[in-house]
């Protein structure tokens, strides 16, 4: 059996706790700790993931009993592959926030930074319905710490509604688990998966009620409408980093979709058939053009990228919605760019608005050091997120248009309208931050500053580097991720990992 | 992946004689590294203008030279009928790769591109003052070319949209480059957004004209022309990819965006606007040519819009006042008509319009340039500022009015050629039955075009020596005007012997847009034909329009605009309000809105999922109704509905909150469930404590800020999700599992396989430990949170300000620690204690367990912290609760791990049985180990918690007392 399956949740774990036990008074020592557990799960997840291409699923007995009576973690394409992505966001987030000095504006950043990512990273592995539930658990409360870290009336504010509707999420899990246990009489995600497809009809309404609800749960970890409502206020009052991090906890919410629906509920499904797709694709495009029309309408920088992030949800999830080869594989690619698009911007955004001392995009302000170097970082910023090229979100984009030729009429005009909106919507802001701005004297300083860190700039740089790399290597990781599809769509040997008992 | 040019499959390729092609150069004619080259020469600048601002254009021009070498070493081989093609794999999985082909139109206009833009690296150098930051200028200049060049050599149409795009970016940097200016400022967004459209429409054109043709390689797409128009999908994606040339190339009705874009330096607008941009929809329309040419509808689409952006454009830019202005109008005039030439879809007319595409180029961008020394020198481009330059600025004059007579077609200047074969080409044209009517608006359009070219010779330069210039003009050093004097000279040589000077390039130009060998004959004179005749009549009807300028103005001025800046402003101002009513009252922050939102969605979604599929009720029989029961149950309602109406009394609220948490534990109970009962008791005693002390700092009531609307509503939606989630219970509780459930596997295997004869300890921390190691974590995380977040409200600030000014609402009683508790509670202590350690130990094997007590031991602390006050209790407490919940963590992650020595996944459980005399027999399990885990962090958490909250208290004024009573009755004594 291999051990390391479970390390990436382990060592977060034992990391955070430590944080806690020997580091709460020592700042360098926290950050070695969390800089160090960052480094040490990023090559985790490489190690994992090349394991995985070789050798295919593997599944990871906890307490050795045999599935379906027991926990089992899944290690497979898919799963490794959000680790890695988790691993490669929190690296730069982490330097990101060491350089900033944003870690030490409160307690327990970076213990509640492994614990966040002790829970992302259980929740990509887990194969067990409720497990799943207890990770999302772990990394709400870790993320509401996150959240709040630092304090202010305007963010304590904005992180009740974020607990307050993550929190109805939760309920919302319990009574969709209780009804498929109890409809089932299984938890294991494989089992399920056959118990769902042989289900007598007579289960059918139920069997539906329950995975409506669990997608609705989903929804709100991805911020779908309509239930998106708490992802505007929480991301643009988080603290640049954490909002960085938080890119990837939508995803969460995308994962389980696209694991949950193909696996346990795929379209072949006699109780269920279509009916997540029928509800995804509308919610998506809404969300879309919700995410789009609040880019162009903005007040703040900070919620300007927040509609951003709900935009590029919008999208992931119209892709999601095609439930084919091509779409799956699209929206993996789209998942992987945007994770790193939102997460970079709203770096870019925190860097611009702490040295303009205002996020507001009513009125220019007095142009602020290193203005050009954050103007560029900037650009290249909104390039991604708005989808051009030459950056990911360009190909990624073509690729959801190519996939969803089916439902052409619809889905092309939203997306390519809404690309607009998010042009003209960064333009303008861009504009006003960092061109108008120039037209101000800048305000004489009464005191020299401190030599500006180099650290955040090489935080976001790494960002765009990977970005950069998605771009070029989009051939190659699209043929990967083609085959992470087709292991999707056709379970079996996820299934068979999970050596269930015969007719059980 | 091959990165070497391979001989174009169609067309024979042949080797120049006695010049055989060595390996080592073939890489170094690869398309694709013409296209790099731009791009790898913009990083150089902005570091080069440390050394200088020679050095800085130098690396600009070096890079841009470069580029022309390579594609100059190409010539021949296109010439000779070869197309040059570099392929690179990129995403092949949608047909998107790194194919470059280089053929005659993208040889012409690569050379176009990069021939002038080497002119106009040169003309920058001198236009630029010291106070432009101008590395920052050539970056953008070098990525604009780059991804121009791109645009012309992509044998992809998708790597075309790629560079399409990058244009438009690029552009945008350009156009805003002197950020202070707001016409600046708006000029980018408006060319950006109106280009932006465009591109993306033309995204959706591509895909679906690659969906016809099969492919999204020009080489294949070329060869597709019956497919692509006999496809229901050829007018779609025709209209989508004409949206994209007609915005990029400035044809009415979006040519608005171009002289807005005039508000860049004049180096941009000549680059932008004479060789590059602009001509990026007329190269793309030439290039699909030959596939989208030769129907109707291309034929009323693009010739029409083409005449009447040729007359709009010509009308508009004789009355303008502005220099560039006029320039640029003139462009979307001149646009106009090459838009036309390849709207008639005939091969002569295409070669016509590629003709003209090389010779306005090469005038256009000389005026733009004189504008700029103009400019530079005389301070203003406002013509009815100037006049009479021609003594003043000499030189400037002679090219201005070079570039000007071949703007107007005077022969022998090379405008004269294209503008007569334009002319010659409209005579064959007959537009909805009418033979007349193309080839009379087309003559007046040459007249007017005529008209306002005179008009730039005669208010600049012409006219009397003014002395109210805003600054002294005079003629610039030779740097300035050498690239507009060898403009001009090639205009001229261009009229005069255009066969040699153009010739082969129209030819091979023109071979490639129509597909079909073209050989010209490019000459002045035609003999007397019916184009010589509008010729004359355009040249001398533009003079009358000159001399008749005056009251035609005043007409101008006096007629009524569209003001597009106005209309545009208006169009996304208006969706930008919308937007911003939509993120700003949709997305306030209220919680109730967005709670009704959700929920009604649940509600909606469930019952939707539910109708949607059969439903066959349970059989399971219901226990019969005990009385006991039936009192529980009136109970909980009879609290629950109290609670509706009491609930804006918090301690009230809190109190029924509490009856309701016992019954759920009685319930429990009676149901056969003690560890649960156990639990939930601990837990709502814990929980209500918690509540208690931070109710403390709330008001007593909770204000009243709904309407009675809302409330309505929300009574609404929340009686209808309690009914459905009623339903759905009932519906789940009467029926049995589809399939035998885990369950009895568990039931079998607790004692055998995890050691203890209590199933739901073991299936805590055995069968399903993984989860209660996660949700320990969470308990530990929550504590920690509550400590960061009271550290955060005294920090100082707000919050930490209303701590200190808080006053008690109700007065205190004056016994805070009255004798009697305290003495109760301490002798309790290690009774609790002993509890504790009891139900730990029994945990695996009856009701109990590390969750339990760990609750139950925290209590017994909790109420030392309450009865002595928490300055007493702490300072005797010498453990920082920190500890405890990592360490709690720590022990729970080591025992699983401890499973790893046995070569068993984490968390494998062992247990043995041990005899120690003088005990009985107990058993040992790693299960017990785990269980410490989880007693340490729910002790420490709730400790923590506790902590955390009575830090508030000792900010907001309680005091710490140094005794264990308020009140010592041995006090009283003396």
């Amino acid at each position: 059996m291999n051990h390391w399956i479970i390390a990436p949740v382990l060592l977060p774990a034992v990391l955070g706790a430590l944080a806690v036990l020997v580091a709460r008074h020592d700042i360098l020592l926290q950050r070695v700790i969390g800089l160090g557990g960052t480094l040490a799960l990023a090559v985790l997840a490489l190690v994992l993931i090349c394991s995985t291409t070789l050798t295919g699923p593997e599944v990871y007995f906890l307490g050795d009993w045999p599935a379906p009576f027991g926990i089992v973690l899944v290690l497979d394409r898919l799963s490794a592959l959000m680790l890695l992505l988790t691993a490669a966001l929190a690296l730069p987030v982490t330097l990101y926030a060491i350089g900033t000095g944003w870690d030490a504006r409160g307690r327990h950043f970076h213990a509640l930074f492994q614990f966040q990512l002790m829970g992302l990273n259980g929740a990509f592995l887990t194969g067990d319905a409720f497990n799943l539930f207890v990770f999302f658990e772990v990394l709400l409360i870790a993320s509401y710490g996150l959240m709040i870290h630092g304090g202010g009336r305007n963010r304590l504010k904005a992180g009740v509604q974020y607990v307050a509707f993550n929190l109805v999420g939760s309920t919302l899990f319990l009574f969709a688990l209780a009804t498929i246990y109890s409809v089932t009489g299984t938890l294991n995600m494989a089992d399920l998966a056959q118990k769902v497809a042989t289900l007598p009809e007579g289960d059918a309404a139920l069997i539906r009620v329950g995975a409506v609800m669990l997608l609705l749960v989903f929804a709100i970890k991805g911020a779908l409408v309509p239930v998106q409502f708490w992802l505007p206020g929480t991301y643009a009052n988080a603290p640049g980093p954490v909002a960085a991090l938080f890119a990837v906890m939508t995803k969460v919410g995308a994962y389980s979709v696209i694991r949950v629906y193909t696996l346990i509920f795929p379209p072949v499904t006699p109780a269920t058939g279509t009916m997540f797709a029928d509800l995804i694709l509308p919610a998506g495009l809404v969300t879309l053009i919700l995410g789009a029309l609040g880019v162009l309408g903005a007040r703040s920088v900070g919620r300007m990228v927040a509609f951003a992030a709900i935009a590029s949800m919008g999208t992931l999830f119209t892709a999601i919605s095609v439930f084919s080869q091509a779409g799956t594989t699209a929206a993996l690619y789209y998942l992987l760019h945007s994770t790193l698009a939102t997460a970079a911007m709203f770096l870019i955004a925190d860097l611009a608005v702490s040295r303009r001392g205002s996020g507001s995009l009513a009125e220019a302000r007095p142009s602020t050091p290193q203005s050009g170097l954050i103007a560029a970082l900037f650009f290249a910023g909104a390039i991604a997120m708005a989808g051009m090229p030459p950056l990911s979100g360009f190909l990624g984009k073509l690729l959801i248009l190519d996939a969803t030729r089916g439902d052409m009429m619809l889905v092309w005009p939203v997306i390519l309208i809404t690309s607009l909106l998010m042009i003209v919507g960064f333009a303008q802001a861009g504009s006003l931050l960092f061109w108008k701005s120039s037209a101000i004297p800048a305000e004489p300083d009464p005191e020299p500053e401190d030599p500006p860190a180099a650290l955040p700039f090489v935080a976001v740089g790494l960002l765009l580097m990977l970005l950069t790399g998605l771009t070029v290597f989009a051939g190659p990781l699209t043929a990967w991720l083609g085959t992470t599809v087709a292991e999707l769509h056709a379970p079996a040997p996820y299934i068979a990992a999970n050596a269930l008992p015969v007719g059980g | 992946m091959s990165f070497w040019p391979k001989k174009g499959k169609d067309q024979p390729f042949r080797r120049r004689p006695g010049r055989p092609q060595k390996d080592w150069i073939a890489p170094l004619m690869s398309p694709a590294l013409i296209a790099a080259l731009p791009f790898l020469g913009a990083l150089l600048p902005g570091l080069m203008i440390r050394a200088g601002r020679d050095a800085c254009a130098l690396s600009a021009a070096f890079f841009t030279g470069l580029a022309l070498l390579m594609l100059g070493l190409n010539v021949p081989t296109v010439l000779a009928g070869g197309v040059v093609e570099t392929r690179i794999d990129w995403l092949p999985q949608i047909g998107l790769n790194a194919n470059f082909r280089l053929d005659g139109l993208g040889l012409m206009f690569a050379g176009l591109i990069l021939g002038i833009g080497l002119l106009i690296i040169l003309y920058a150098r001198f236009y630029l003052s010291k106070a432009d930051p101008m590395g920052q200028f050539f970056t953008y200049l070098m990525l604009f070319q780059g991804a121009m060049v791109g645009i012309v050599l992509s044998d992809n149409i998708l790597l075309l949209l790629v560079f399409w795009e990058l244009t438009s970016l690029s552009s945008f940097l350009l156009i805003g480059y002197w950020k202070h200016l707001p016409e600046g400022r708006q000029g980018a967004r408006m060319a950006l957004t109106v280009t932006g459209l465009g591109g993306l429409s033309m995204i959706a054109g591509m895909l679906i004209l690659g969906q016809i043709a099969g492919s999204y390689d020009l080489s294949v797409i070329l060869t597709q022309k019956a497919a692509i128009q006999s496809s229901p999908l050829y007018v779609p994606a025709l209209l989508l990819i004409l949206l994209g040339c007609f915005t990029k190339s400035a044809q009415f009705p979006f040519h608005f965006w171009l002289p807005r874009a005039m508000a860049a330096p004049t180096p941009v607008s000549a680059y932008l606007h004479s060789a590059t941009m602009v001509k990026a929809g007329i190269f793309l329309m030439a290039r699909l040519w030959p596939v989208l040419a030769g129907t109707e509808a291309w034929f009323y689409i693009v010739a029409t819009t083409g005449l009447v952006t040729l007359l709009v454009g010509a009308k508009i830019a004789l009355f303008k006042d502005d220099l560039k202005a006029l320039l640029a109008y003139s462009t979307v005039s001149h646009l106009g008509l090459i838009t036309m030439l390849l709207g008639f879809g005939t091969a002569e007319a295409a070669t016509v319009a590629v003709f003209h595409i090389l010779n306005h180029a090469s005038f256009k961008a000389a005026l733009f340039m004189t504008a700029g020394i103009v400019d530079h020198e005389a301070h203003t481009r406002n013509i009815r500022r100037l006049g009479g330059l021609r003594h003043l600025m000499p030189i400037t004059f002679v090219i201005g009015t070079i570039g000007a007579l071949a703007m107007a077609g005077i022969p022998p200047l090379n405008g004269f050629l294209s503008k007569e074969m334009m002319l010659e080409e409209t005579t064959h044209v007959v537009w909805a039955g009418q033979a007349w009517l193309v080839p009379l608006l087309a003559t007046i359009g040459a007249l007017l075009s005529a008209a306002y070219s005179y008009r730039f010779i005669a208010h600049v330069f012409l006219g009397p020596v003014r002395d109210d210039y805003p600054h002294k003009p005079h003629d610039p050093g030779l740097g300035f005007w050498a690239a507009p004097a060898l403009l001009c000279a090639i205009a001229v040589v261009g009229g005069l012997a255009p066969m040699a000077l153009f010739g082969w390039i129209v030819d091979a130009g023109a071979t490639a847009v129509t597909g079909e060998a073209v050989h010209v004959h490019l000459k002045l004179w035609h003999g007397v034909t019916p184009a010589l005749w509008m010729s004359i009549i355009a040249l001398l009807g533009g003079l009358v329009v000159l001399a008749a300028f005056a009251p035609l103005d005043r007409l101008w001025l006096a007629a009524p605009k569209p003001d597009a800046k106005r209309m545009f402003d208006g169009v996304v101002g208006g969706i930008r309000r919308a937007s911003l009513g939509m993120t700003d009252r949709l997305h306030d922050g209220s919680m109730s809105r967005a709670f009704a939102i959700g929920t009604a969605a649940m509600l909606a979604a469930g019952l939707w999922a539910f109708l949607g599929g059969a439903y066959v009720p349970g059989t399971r029989i219901g226990a019969p109704m005990d009385p006991l029961a039936v009192a529980g149950w009136l109970l909980l309602v009879a609290a629950t509905v109290a609670l509706l109406f009491l609930h804006r009394n918090r301690l009230l609220a809190l109190l029924l909150l509490g009856i309701v948490g016992l019954i759920v534990s009685v319930t429990f109970a009676y149901l056969s469930a003690p560890d649960l009962a156990l639990t939930q008791i601990s837990v709502e005693v814990v929980t209500i404590i918690l509540l208690l002390l931070a109710l403390n700092f709330l008001p007593k009531e909770t204000p009243r800020e709904s309407s009675p609307s809302r409330r309505g509503r929300d009574a609404v939606l929340a009686g209808a999700v309690g009914l459905a989630v009623g339903a759905l219970a009932y519906a789940l509780m009467t029926r049995d599992f589809a399939f035998p459930s885990i369950a009895a596997f568990h039931i079998d295997n607790a004692k055998p396989g995890g050691g203890g004869t209590n199933i739901v300890n073991v299936i805590l921390v055995d069968f399903r430990g993984y989860d209660t190691y996660g949700e320990l974590t969470v308990l530990g995380i929550a504590a920690l949170v509550i400590h960061a977040l009271a550290e955060a409200l005294l920090k100082g600030g707000a919050a930490n300000d209303r701590l200190l000014a808080w006053k008690p609402e109700t007065p205190e009683a004056g016994d805070r620690h009255p004798m009697m508790l305290v003495v109760v509670t301490r002798i309790l202590l290690p009774l609790i204690l002993m509890v504790g350690v009891f139900i730990f130990l029994r945990g695996h094997n009856q009701p109990g367990g590390g969750f339990v007590a760990g609750l139950v031991i925290a209590i017994g602390f909790v109420m030392q912290y309450m009865a002595s006050g928490f300055g007493w209790a702490a300072a005797r407490m010498r453990i920082d609760f920190h500890v405890l919940i990592a360490l709690g963590i720590l022990i729970a992650t080591a025992t699983g791990a401890g499973a790893w020595f046995n070569g068993l996944p984490f968390l494998t459980s062992a247990y043995g049985y041990v005899h120690l005399p003088p005990l009985e027999e107990f058993e040992l399990a790693t299960a017990a180990l785990f269980d410490l885990g989880v007693f340490l962090a729910v002790l420490g958490a709730v400790m923590l918690a506790l902590a955390s909250i009575s830090r508030l208290a000792v900010r907001a004024g309680e005091t710490v007392n140094a005794r264990p009573f308020d009140i010592d009755p041995s006090d009283r004594r003396g």
